[in-house]
């Protein structure tokens, strides 16, 4: 059985603010179950802890509680172990411009990955694997793009650059954080579609974590709704978008863009400014009933 | 229509555009930029060198002391003049430079090693090593400096275990490298700290990588410029604090450098004797080398900060368009 499974999932950071101590639950019980050709979609907004628990499944943080398990075995968070657990689990991260760095070429940026995992032997082979995943991203002629270095590369390109590298390994799972959030909107659509591609033909499972209704909804079989660190919402992600049950999945359908609303946000900020100059403070209070405002 | 047209092709590469696979640049990228200054600097730097490295096979030895003492410069064939013992300046001066160069390289080596020790592994790691080393560094930061060395130089000197080196050009250089790390120590930490929460970084971990191929292949390249410049740095400063020690007469004994010199013309009263070809040229040496040092400094961090490259410019556009204004003012009221 080839699952990626996250079992009761906690995470507290500590805040210094002076001398006082206090403990920030940025992700609390969150367990779900990836299976190989499946998409995951974690929905929220930001700071509800989607990145974290990213983060936590790539193993670059340690869960406060909880565990992770791949196959049914409790993963390692060191050593061997770990160089294994890499093997089968890779991230994709959501800035092209920063996951890439800018003083080595593309070519470094796959040969690692297929260095550390053993994938290729010998210069040629090397070679040929490295051009191999860059076809398979769409970045060709893969001579002329190994060759580049990240600062010749449009954000879109970047990313693939990104995903060529998260498939190196020879991965099963696949964490996407956000990878089309830093992108222009135009080239969002090609880049999924290519992820898609890629999970069909690898069988991968994808834990694909967005902010964006429309796209977890074309893209995943099952969505999660995050809230302030805890899933409050879970179910096949035509019912969720269909049929919403908790209030602050309603919340997030309703403030996505719709036709229908076109012109009606700007109507209620007019009236609420003409309300407070007319001397009154009348705020709705149902704007931020969940007190995110400052988040 | 003999040539086909790049426009009628169904795919058109970037190969096509280009010309050709894209050159592979690596190091090129951070190398600074030509510029007057970069090449003033450079002038003054090549030019010390060559006369520290080459001089020595034109002039005499520079302990004989057969000459007449005191000789103005140009006098029988003493381009510099001689000390009040009759040595030749100019031989003091080309075998000086060996030395002074000799102790700002070991000392500005020193201080780099443990500055990238000190401020990388700490700002790397992070935690309780991080703690440990960040409070060494601070305590090593506000122990003035030339006192300090003042008093392990003199230790040296006395101490039974240091003999076999005692005051040495290495032991000055050493005890020098070992005071000049803690500035530059900081300010790599801060950049490691900056550099290790990046995503390529994080990336990299995803990847496999281990800490130490994370730091010195992911990490340190892009660090390059900073350190560059501040093994320059350590360098000038190991000169200049070379001269003030031997000034002092803490300098070390039995080699010539430009400290010493000055050390010698001190104690020769050639201030008072009015012998100026005697001090000013290890003066003028060490000015020039460390300022040829610092314009090269100036050009590595126009690298790092490309916003100091267009300052001048900027600053210029600024001052010509006051100028066209207040020109425009004086032909609306002529």
């Amino acid at each position: 059985m080839s699952v990626l499974e996250v079992k009761d999932l906690v995470k507290d950071f500590t805040v210094r603010k002076g001398l006082k101590r206090s403990k920030l639950r940025a992700v609390n019980d969150v367990s779900f179950t990836l299976e190989p050709g499946k998409t995951i979609a974690l929905v929220g907004e930001s700071g509800s802890g989607k990145s974290t628990v990213a983060r936590m499944i790539a193993k670059l943080e340690t869960p406060s509680s909880g565990e992770i398990l791949l196959d049914g075995v409790p993963s390692a968070t060191r050593g061997r172990g770990l160089d294994g657990y890499r093997h089968d689990v890779q991230m994709v991260f959501q800035d092209p411009f920063a996951s890439l760095n800018p003083f080595h070429s593309i070519e470094h940026h796959l040969e690692r990955p297929l260095k550390l995992h053993k994938r290729a032997k010998g210069r040629g082979e090397l070679e040929g694997q490295i051009h191999a995943l860059l076809e398979r991203v769409n970045l060709t002629p893969a001579e002329v793009m190994a060759k580049r270095r990240p600062h010749e590369l449009s954000g879109g390109q970047r990313q693939r650059v990104a995903i060529a590298r998260a498939l190196a390994p020879g991965a099963r799972f696949l964490v996407a954080d956000e990878p089309v959030s830093m992108l222009d909107v135009s080239i969002r659509l090609g880049v999924l579609n290519l992820l898609a591609r890629l999970q069909r033909e690898e069988n991968l499972g994808v834990l694909y974590i967005t902010h964006d209704l429309a796209t977890a909804r074309h893209f995943s079989d099952e969505i999660l709704v995050m809230f302030r660190g805890t899933i409050v919402e879970r179910g096949p992600s035509d019912e969720v978008i269909l049929d919403p049950q908790h209030e602050y999945t309603k919340l997030l359908l309703s403030a996505s863009p719709d036709p229908g609303n076109q012109g009606r946000l700007r109507d209620e900020v007019r009236a609420e400014l003409a309300a407070s100059a007319a001397g009154g403070t009348v705020q709705d209070p149902g704007r931020d009933r969940f007190g995110t405002a400052g988040l | 229509m003999a040539k086909d047209d790049i426009r009628d092709r169904e795919t058109v590469t970037p190969a096509d555009v280009l010309g050709g696979p894209t050159r592979r640049r690596g190091l090129t990228d951070f190398m600074p930029r030509k510029s007057g200054k970069l090449l003033a600097g450079l002038v003054l730097v090549v030019g010390t060198l060559l006369f520290a490295f080459l001089g020595p096979l034109f002039t005499q030895n520079p302990r004989n002391s057969d000459n007449p003492a005191l000789l103005p410069p140009g006098s029988d064939g003493h381009v510099l003049g001689t000390t009040s013992l009759g040595r030749d300046v100019l031989a003091q001066l080309a075998h000086g430079a060996q030395g002074s160069i000799m102790v700002g390289l070991v000392a500005g080596a020193i201080a780099l090693v443990l500055s990238l020790i000190f401020g990388i592994l700490a700002g790397y790691v992070g935690g309780w090593t991080d703690e440990g080393l960040s409070a060494f560094t601070s305590v090593m930061l506000v122990l003035p400096g030339l006192p300090l060395i003042i008093v392990l130089a003199s230790f040296a000197q006395q101490s039974d275990a240091l003999q076999f080196m005692s005051r040495s050009l290495w032991l000055v250089a050493i005890i020098l490298g070992l005071t000049a790390w803690p500035g530059a120590a900081i300010v790599l930490r801060s950049q490691a700290r900056s550099l290790r929460v990046r995503d390529y970084v994080a990336a990299s971990r995803v990847a496999g990588e281990k800490p130490h191929w994370i730091i010195g292949v992911e990490i340190l390249p892009n660090l390059l410029p900073l350190l560059a410049a501040q093994f320059i740095g350590a360098v000038i400063l190991a000169i200049m604090n070379e001269a003030g020690l031997a000034y002092l007469g803490l300098g070390p004994s039995g080699s010539i450098t430009w400290g010493t010199m000055l050390n010698e013309a001190q104690t020769g009263a050639a201030l008072t004797r009015g012998a100026w070809w005697w001090f000013v040229p290890p003066g003028l040496m060490i000015a020039l080398f460390g300022c040829g040092l610092s314009l090269i400094n100036f050009s590595i961090d126009e690298v790092v900060n490309p916003k100091l490259r267009t300052a001048p410019a900027a600053v210029k556009s600024v001052r010509k368009a006051a100028k066209a204004v207040a020109e425009d003012e004086k032909k609306v009221e002529a």
